[in-house]
Order: structure tokens, then sequence, then C-alpha cells
């Protein structure tokens, strides 16, 4: 029977020693930075990758091919090519887990992209938070290039080209390519207007190639299977499979690597054994901070970039965030913002104040103290957002917003109108109440409460005080009685 | 060419330019804000960061800023319709949102472009209100920093390292927080600012001014005990006019020394006088080093440098203080003025010079900052007391119930108030050396000069050179006006590929006139040339046009000098420089 | 150390390789010999792998069992970790989650020692490039 996942991308994470060049070479590893250089013309090898409609993993979803031969045709004297490991989204770990697991893989890809870009100087930005995967890419480069496949005269073909590191300090805008640049180049992390793009003027203002660590890790199988085989996979538009960071309130946690096309229902049941304790699906996150919340209605949407697109969300760099019935989806959409809030550059005054605005709008509403007419500025806001931000950034961060009004407006609607949010997570929005027909009487909860807000005699129904109540839940979890409720 | 059109009309225009420029030839202005331009300059300033002039390119998912996209065949460009409208606009309640509605006490107000902005579109209300962002605010000896107003144009921040390249300023923070400011939020004091003040010049709003002294000139001129001098520079006359409503380029030297006198300067004097003097020694010491060099002395530093551009000189002093033995030792005019005002002009009068306050009225910041150097004072007193910007004395005029406009044309006080053609083309870049050649060829061949215009000293572009002919021996002169430009000649002369005899420098774009204490030209580049051409329609007006014949600096050499650098004239003519790269520190 | 200086001699190479990996999973080849990889990424080492698999390399020695202790990268079973796959000659590989040291002794004394079915295995859910 065929299985739900097909690991290309993480084909030899958890299979090979990472630190051992021969098991990456046992399995056929460096054959297809022998077979490009050896067999085939840099135009011909552009044309494979083309064809197999191999398309961006990091996000943006731009044709990996197109890329490489828009890069090739600028005449310069110096080509860079760039790895870019600047992974951010919160939960999303799939580029660290294949620079642990099989960095020779990125390096082979690498080498491949400077041979049919031009380019004899490869960098791979890294964030520092990531030492294991620093370490044992320094292993991979220092094997690689004692055996000969970075270095000069690569395989004895005349083509030389190597790898240095760069450090990045963990800036989630700085995934965002011209920031990228910027940051190693030791200016400012910030994007700039596109274009000019980095294929024309990237690294020290020459044309530079920028890809993500789990597109690399493809190129190599592409070679070597063919892209008659890489195009056989996927959906029309989406060829190959896509690593997704299985998280939140789901059984089997971990990374899943599917054929595109796939739906967000079987990798959420099939695949993630469904949700933990059994609980009701509620949404799916997907995309990060840039994608969005999607609801029931949308989990047999075959999964690719275009699909995704159109149902409010994204595929981003493959993070995967289930929720539940105690999830408050405008909770959620603030959680995001607040990420995008502290990563934003500044740079741009709609994504610098504009979701700074947001913010506080969605924590307006969260405290209980939210109008109807803010509801209609967090919708014009996020679009003009959407609209007139600088970069990607901006530009997909009022999605989590948008996309939970639009699935779910009526939880806006009643933190809003009834001041209540139905997954008892907005604090303010909480009462505690003791049910007088059950409360004895006892005491304990009065004596438990770090604020003295309930009172009461000795066998008679207590009272909390709203006012002074904090919410903390002491009370609720002392009582035997099972007399105080969340209203 | 590239066809598209804007707001249905049919555009054709050359590749490579933006929408914005597109949209001009058509009559079509977008509104911009972070953007800049000083056209013929190459200053230009595009980060695309305020979104505000954002438009709709038909088919594309998000609006496009008109300022950094280019053109392209058969686009569709919407400028106006309800979604671009609705757009700008959020931008714009954004940017306001995080702005301090100070505009009645702003330093800015009426000259803010962010207030005109809010006026064009017509915002009435701010629908999203919340946090401001608030920082320290700063200040130098000449400007002061209060960047709880920063809109994150970035303006100054390309004036202070792309054109200056004097690197003080750069974006800190990030997000929300993000702001222009020295490096570790350190003063402006202890970076490595040479307060020319373009950053001031080019700030669309009240982030970055200058430091007020009005009040300490109003408290001088009501004590009765103090006799007020006060001394005009070169290119102020050719653009206090433009605060009044006067046509930029139009002179009013003598309606400036009518409303200096009303507003009760007891002696209105000119910097231009000074500008004589600055020749005379700064022109006896090219000449000295000159023939001294042609004796084949090779501990002579050629080429020489002019010293009379404080901002220069703050420039050279962090950046190459190795070099600081090139430049002339010459003071600067206001700073010749002073000691001659206190020493000569008050003692001849029997005024102490503890009683004299002098006042210059500068089109510049950093005179601010060089009349409070410690080497131009004595026993504690400044030789210069206040330095006034051009704007600061507008308002003092306007402040003051003068009608600028309907005032007679008057004439400077003697003796401190004579001045010939060459001092006053020092308002505007090339101009210092353009006097120094006149003199220093009739000093050097003792032959008289026929044609005192040197045509091909004059001009805009960045760096310019030109070789004099000194009666048989050519003089090298190059000549750089911001201090990026200044930088590339300096850099030159410290590989030894330089081959000038003379290098004129000024701190600011066009020297003087484009100074950053002027009238506000909004990135008008048309402004700076009319004021250029004003400052040599001056010259040209003047019957004595060569500084060493002024009558009134001959006799000041007689009865007091004694001669070009000579002991006394080094003692109150003549300065040096110190050593300042080791002063940008870091406060705990 | 060697330079791989041709494509032919890389291809070599691998097939030796491969005939050397065979081997030491073909029960009938001298050189068979168990194979136990942990699964040693950031997340692994947080969830323990380490001292597993310090203890797994110790113990299979200490009880004379010839074995093969490597590292890998992560093999995705975040949920499960730390995480440890076992080959015995002949045998399919086996994944097991949750591997403490207890659950490693029990792996060495029952599974690979006496062949006995031990819970805790993850079933391979995946189609590899070779299989599809």
């Amino acid at each position: 029977m065929a299985k739900k996942q097909l690991r290309i991308a993480l084909r030899n994470c958890g299979v090979i020693d990472p630190e051992r060049i021969e098991e990456y070479i046992e399995r056929d590893g460096y054959q297809a930075l022998g077979k490009v250089l050896t067999e085939l013309s840099p135009e011909a090898t552009i044309e494979i990758i083309k064809k197999s409609g191999l398309r961006g993993r990091g996000g943006g979803g731009f044709s990996t091919g197109l890329k490489w031969e828009i890069t090739r045709k600028v005449q310069a004297d110096q080509k860079y090519v760039v790895c870019n490991a600047d992974e951010g989204d919160p939960g999303a770990f799939m580029d660290r887990s294949v620079l642990e697991g099989d960095p020779h893989s990125v390096l082979e890809a690498m080498a491949i992209n400077g041979y049919c870009t031009g380019a004899s100087k490869g960098l791979v930005y890294i964030r520092a938070e990531y030492p294991l995967a620093i370490e044992r890419l320094k292993i991979a480069m220092k094997q690689a290039r004692e055996w000969g496949f970075l270095g000069e005269d690569i395989l004895g073909t005349g083509f030389s080209f190597d790898v240095e590191i760069r450090y990045g300090a963990g800036a989630f805008v700085c995934g965002e390519e011209t920031a990228l640049i910027h940051s190693m180049e030791g200016l400012r992390g910030e994007p700039t207007v596109k274009p000019p793009f980095p294929s024309e003027s990237g690294y020290l203002g020459k044309p530079t190639n920028v890809n993500n660590v789990e597109t690399y890790a493809n190129i190599p199988v592409i070679i070597n299977k063919g892209w008659e085989w890489f195009a056989g996979i996927g959906t029309e538009k989406s060829k190959g499979t896509k690593v997704f960071a299985l998280a939140g309130k789901i059984n089997n946690v971990g990374l899943i690597e599917v054929p595109m096309g796939t739906t967000l229902r079987e990798v959420i049941y099939d695949i993630g054994g469904g949700l933990q304790d059994g609980a009701a699906f509620k949404a799916v996150q997907t995309g990060g901070p840039s994608g969005g919340c999607l609801m029931e209605k949308h989990l047999d949407v075959p999964i690719d970039y275009d699909n995704l697109i159109a149902a409010g969300s994204m595929m981003g760099s493959g993070g995967m965030i289930v929720m539940d019935d105690s999830n408050c989806m405008v909770s959620i959409a603030k959680f995001y913002l607040d990420f995008t809030v502290e990563e934003s550059c500044g740079k741009c005054s709609p994504c610098r104040i504009g979701n700074k605005r947001l913010n506080e709008l969605l924590d307006k509403i969260t405290k209980g103290n939210g109008t109807m007419e803010d509801l209609d500025k967090l919708r014009n806001l996020s679009t003009v957002i959407k609209e007139t931000s600088l970069c990607g950034l901006g530009q997909s961060s009022p999605n989590p917003v948008l996309s939970t009004l639009e699935n779910f407006y009526d939880e806006y609607y009643e933190h809003v109108t009834a001041k209540k949010c139905r997954s008892n997570v907005c604090k303010s929005l909480m009462m505690y109440i003791i049910d007088a027909e059950k409360c004895i009487g006892c005491t304990l909860c009065a004596r438990n409460c770090p604020v003295n807000a309930i009172t009461g005699e000795r066998k008679q129904a207590h009272y909390i005080d709203p006012e002074k109540c904090i919410k903390c839940g002491a009370c609720m979890e002392k009582c035997k009685f099972s007399a105080i409720f969340i209203n | 060419m590239i066809k598209l059109t804007i707001d249905g009309k049919q555009v054709e225009v050359e590749k490579d330019i933006t929408i914005l420029k597109a949209a001009k030839t058509v009559g079509i202005d977008i509104p911009t804000l972070c953007y800049f331009e000083l056209r013929d300059m190459n200053i230009e300033n595009r980060p695309g960061g305020c979104r505000i002039c954002v438009v709709e390119i038909k088919g594309r998912r998000n609006l496009a800023p008109a300022c950094s996209t280019k053109v392209e065949n058969g686009i569709e460009v919407n400028t106006h319709n309800i979604r671009v409208l609705n757009a700008r606009r959020t931008v714009l309640e954004l940017i306001l949102s995080d702005h301090p509605a100070e505009c009645l006490t702003c330093a800015k107000n009426g000259n803010c472009e962010l207030q005109s902005m809010a006026q064009q579109l017509g915002v009435r209300e701010l629908p999203y209100q919340g946090e401001q962002s608030t920082y320290r605010k700063d200040t130098s000896p000449a400007i002061i920093r209060d960047i709880d107003k920063c809109i994150m144009c970035r303006r100054c921040e390309m004036m202070c390292n792309e054109v200056q390249t004097v690197g003080a300023l750069s974006a800190i923070n990030r997000g929300f927080m993000a702001v222009v400011a020295p490096a570790f939020e350190m003063n402006l004091e202890k970076s490595s600012c040479t307060y020319c003040g373009q950053c001031v010049s080019v700030c669309p709003t009240g982030a970055l001014t200058e430091v007020d002294h009005s009040r300490n000139v109003i408290n001088a001129l009501a004590d009765p005990a103090k006799t007020v001098v006060v001394q005009t520079a070169p290119a102020v006359r050719a653009a206090l006019g433009e605060e009044f409503g006067l046509e930029p380029g139009t002179l009013v030297t003598g309606k400036m020394v009518a409303a200096l006198r009303r507003l009760g300067f007891d002696y209105v004097f000119d910097t231009d006088f000074a500008a004589d003097l600055t020749i005379m020694e700064e022109g006896s010491e090219l000449l000295d080093r000159l023939s001294r060099y042609l004796k084949g002395d090779k501990s002579v530093k050629l080429p020489i440098l002019t010293s009379c551009c404080p901002g220069w000189v703050n420039f050279f002093e962090h950046n190459f203080p190795e070099m600081r033995d090139i430049p002339s030792t010459a003071k600067s005019p206001q700073q010749m003025f002073g000691p001659i005002a206190k020493e000569y002009f008050g003692k001849k009068l029997g005024i102490d010079r503890k009683n004299m306050i002098v006042v210059s009225i500068m089109p510049c910041l950093a005179k601010k900052y060089e009349c409070q150097r410690d080497e131009f004072k004595v026993n504690g007193d400044p030789d210069v007391n206040f330095s006034l910007s051009t704007r600061e004395l507008a308002h003092l005029i306007k402040a003051s119930n003068i009608d600028f406009n309907s005032l007679p044309e008057e004439e400077f006080d003697n003796p401190l108030g004579e001045s010939t053609g060459a001092s006053v083309i020092f308002g505007t870049t090339g101009g210092v050396i353009e006097a120094a050649c006149r003199t220093a060829y009739e000093l050097y061949t003792g032959k008289k000069l026929e044609k005192v215009d040197f045509m091909e000293l004059r001009g805009f572009e960045n760096i310019r050179h030109a070789t004099i002919d000194f009666d048989g021996l050519p003089i090298n002169i190059g000549i750089a006006h911001g201090l990026g430009n200044a930088r590339k000649l300096l850099e030159d002369i410290k590989d030894g590929k330089s081959e000038f005899h003379a290098i004129e420098i000024m701190a600011c774009p066009g020297g003087c006139i484009g100074g950053g204490g002027q009238p506000y030209h909004f990135g008008d580049s048309e402004i700076l040339k009319k004021r250029a051409a004003a400052v040599y329609q001056e010259d040209a007006g003047k019957t004595i046009r060569k500084s060493h014949e002024n009558p009134f600096i001959i006799q000041l050499y007689k009865e007091f000098l004694g001669k070009p650098l000579g002991e006394k004239s080094h003692h109150l003519l003549h300065t040096k420089y110190f050593d300042k790269s080791a002063s940008v520190f870091v406060e705990e | 150390m060697t330079r791989i200086k041709s494509l032919p001699e890389l291809t070599r190479l691998r097939d030796d390789l491969r005939v050397k990996r065979s081997a030491k999973s073909d029960k009938s080849s001298p050189e068979s010999i168990i194979q136990v990889k942990v699964a040693m990424a950031t997340c692994g080492i947080a969830s323990g792998a380490r001292p597993v698999m310090e203890y797994m390399t110790e113990e299979l020695e200490k009880r004379n069992i010839p074995a093969l202790v490597t590292q890998t990268g992560c093999m995705c079973y975040c949920y499960a970790e730390p995480t440890v796959e076992v080959t015995v000659p002949g045998k399919k590989p086996v994944v097991f989650g949750f591997v403490t040291m207890k659950k490693a002794d029990e792996i060495i004394e029952r599974y690979i020692r006496k062949g006995e079915l031990v819970e805790g295995i993850i079933p391979a859910d995946y189609d590899t490039i070779d299989s599809k």
C-alpha cells in the first residue's frame, strides 16, 4: 500500500551519520554533482531543474530553475550562491533537521547551483542559534574539501567552488533575501525594494542566487532520478514534496514530508494521528506568522502553494499547528501579531506602525474593550498593511488576522458584543463564579486566593469579587465540590 | 522608450525612470514623504519606506511605491483611485499616530512636510491611536535631536552617510522602536558629527533642528551695558529673502542691514570684511608654501586646503587627523571677525571686550559649534558670542514686527562693513579659491589681473579641477563641495596621488548657499543655483573685486596687524587643529 | 581519506560501500553485525539521546554483542524522542520511540538478544526515493 509520506528532502535524515561522508556517498552522495559536472552543461542542468517544477521551499514558491537561469544570464566577474538557513518561523525546524542530518546534500546542491549560475563562491547564512547544525556543516565542509567535492578542480573537471558560513543573529526578517544579503554584508538587516532582484544585484552588488535549505536538499535527487520522476509527484503547479513541522494539539508531533496535493485531513488524521485526547478539530495554522488559520471546510483542500493562498493562508516554510476548542482564535491572531511586531525591521511605516496598531486593537478586543468599529478597523488596517508594506514580512503579517476574521468571525463578534471568550483563554473576559447551590462554605477557596477576592462566612456560600479577582484559577483548582465555574 | 498609461493618460518615457517621474511628465503629482532628490547633485533618497507614494498597477496584488518602481511597457497605473487613496491616507494616519501632536510649539511649524501632507490629504482625525515611540532628547552645541518626531524617512541618514560620509547617523532598534540615531544612541556630541547640518536641512519634520540662540541675542540687545555687534555671512543675503516670500536668488543685502539696525544692533558689520582678511592670510600662506616648495623645500606641505568651513574642519579632525598640518592655519572669516571686532575695533572705541557682544548671522549650523571652541576664547570670553542661522534671523525679524519687504536699502557700518566682490563669493562653492586666486595672482606675479572672473572654477559638479596660469606657473586647483567628495580628494592626497597645489572644500553641497542654516530648499536644486547666481551678481556689481584692494583691510594692516602672517596675525587670525579621531566613544 | 578525482571513481567507491553495507545486514555474511542508530539531532539530544547512545554502546560491548552504534540526524518522530533504529541482520530495520535507559536495556535483552517483540515500535510510515 502506498504510504502517505514520501521522503525526498529528508531522505538521509535519521538514516546516515551526518558526520561521515562515506555514508552520504554510499547513498548516491555527490553522484549528482559528478553527473552534472561531467555530463551536463549548465544550461541543460537548469533545464532539468526548470522542468522538474521545483519551487522555492522557503515560502515564496518561485520557480527554482527560473531563478537559476536569471542569475546565470546576468554578466558579472563574480557571482554568489547563497543558502538561506535563517529559519525563523516559530515552530518550523525542517532546515535545521536537514543541516543536522544531511549537510552534504546541501553542499552538493550549492556546488551544482554554482556550476549552473557561474558562481565560484557559496555562502550559507545560518542563524547562530543552530550550533549543532553549524558544527555538522563545518565538519561536512571540511570533509567535502578533503574528498575533493569542494575547492579547486572538483572531480577532475576543472570546476572550482567553495562554501563559507555567515552567521545571522536570528532576525526573522533576515529570511527575506534582500535583508539576508544586507545582513551578510554587515549592514542593518532590512529589506530593500525589489527590483533589482538579488539575481541581478545581490551580495556586494554581484548577482546572487538565494535558495532555501529544503529547496537545495531536493536538487541532487532531481538530477539523479530525473525531472520526469520528480514532476510525476505532486499537483499540476506544485511538484514534489513538502516538509511540514506538525505541532499543536496533535498526537504525532514531528516532521513529515508529503507529496504536494496531500490533503490537510490526511496530514492531520492519517499521519498526525488525529487530535490529542480525541478533541474536536477547530483550526490549522499553516505558513507561520505569514500564514493563516484554516478551518474544517478546508480540510480536504489538496496542499499546494496556490491552493493554500486561495484558502487565505500560505505554504510558508512549512509550519503546521493544529488547534482545538481550547484555542481562542483572537488570541491566536494576537500571538502571531506579537511575533511580527517584535520582528518587523521598522523600515516601512505600514509594517512598523500598522502592525503595532493591529496588535493594540487585538489586545483591546481580548481585554473586552473592543467595539464593532474596531472589527472594521482591523479589516481595513490589515488590508492596507498587506497591500502597502515593503517586503514579504509586512505583506503577509496581517494574514493571521484576516484569516481568523474570515473563518472565525463569530469568536471576534462574541468578544466584542458579549464580552465572551468561548475558549476561556482571554482572562479579562473570564469571570470566576461560585455556585451558591454547590458551595458548602468550607473556606478552602478563600484561604487559597492570593488576592483575598473571596469572602463569605463559614458554612455559607462564598462570593468572588470580580473587581479583585486576577483569574489565576487557584480557587477552582482547590474546590472539592466543583462549585466554582467560569462564565 | 517605454509606453504606459497613468490615470488613463498615455505616457511615453525613457526606460529606467520611476513611475513618480513618469507621472510628473504628464502633470500628475504623486505625493511623497521619504523620497528626496537634489537634482544635478547626485543626491537621492528613495528607501521606499514611508509608502505614501503607493499607486495601483493593474494586475498586481499589492500597491507599488511610485518613487522606487520603474516603468514597464504596457502597465496601467492608477494614482488616485479609491483603493490607492484609502491606503495612502491610512498610511499617513499611521505615521501621524506615532508622531507627537506638538505642531503649535514645534520648531518646524509651518515648514513641516508631514504637516503639509496631513493638510494635503485632508486628515481630520486619527482613527488608529495607541502607544507612541519615545526617546531621549539630545542637544549638541549645534543640533537638537527630538527623535520622537522621526518618521524614519532616512533622509538624514542618506545625507550623513552617502553624501557626507560622516557616518554619525544610522537606523537603530527594530520594529516600532526603529529610529535614526547615532550608534548605540550615544549623544550626537560624542559621535563623529561635524555639525554640517545637512541632516537638519533635509529633515521633513522637527526631529532634527538647530539649537536656537535668538533668545540670548534678544537678551544681549536689551542689555544697555553691552555693545552688540553683528556680522553677516555672504550666503545669508542671497537666501534670507525666501523667508519673506521673495523669489529665490533675490539679493536682500540692504534690507537685511536695515532690519538688523531696527533689531537694535549697535554696529552692523559684514563677515565679508573678514573674508577679505582671510584671503590676505590664506592667500599669503599659499604663496609662502608655494614659493618655498618651488625653491626645493621638501618639508612644505602641498596642496594647501582652505579652512574657512567649520564642518570641514570638524571632518578632518575626526577622519584625517594625521593630515591636520595640510589645511591653512587661517581662521574662518567668522572667527577672524571676532578678535578684530573685540581687540581692534572695540579697543579703538574704548569698549572692554567683556562688554562687547559679537553676533554672527550664518547660513551654517557648524558655526554655532565653532564659536564655542575653547581656542577661540580669551579668558572664557568667546571672540564670537552667538551664531544665528539665516532661519533664526528671519524668525527674529518677524517676531520684532519688522515688515522686511518694505524696508529701505541701507549700508553696512564702517570700518568692518566694507568688503570686496572677492569676499562675497565665499558664499558658494569655488568662491573662496577664486577670491584667493585674484589676490595670489597679483601678489605673486606683481601684475594686474585683467580678468577677475575665473569661470573655470564655478559650477556645481561634485569635484572640479582647473589649472590657473600664474604668468607661466600653472597652479592646479581642486574644488569639492560635500564632505563625501572632500573625502575622495583627501584619500588621493593620502595616497600621494594628488597633483593639486590648492584645494577648496565646503562641507555643504553647493557651499554656504546650501548650508544647514539656510531657508529650507525642500530638495529644489534650482533654489541653490539661484542663490549662487545672486552671490556672483553681487560680486559683479562691486567696484573693488580683489581682497587686497579693500581700503579698510589695507588700513587694518597699517594700523594694527602689520603684515599678513606677521606676529599679530599669527596670534589673532590663525589657529591649530586637533586630533578628534579617538573622541568618539560610547558612554557607559 | 582519499581525494576523488572523477565520477567513475566516485561510483566505484559508492558501490564498494554498498557491498560492505549489505554484508553487515546479511545474516549469512561473516561481516554481519547488529546496527544501532540513535537520532542525535538537537531535538533528540535535548530529549536525552546522548546518554542513551552511550549506554547502548557500553552495554552492547559489556554484554558481548557485536554491534555498530552510530548517530544520525533527526528521524522526524519528535513526539517519541529519543528514537533508536535497530537493524538485526536478516531483519528489517525497526525504530523504537521513547527510548530511556530502561527501554534500551529491554531492546538489547529482548529484541536484539532474544528476537522477541518489544513495545514502542514506530511503524515506518513513509516511502523512500527508492521505493517510489
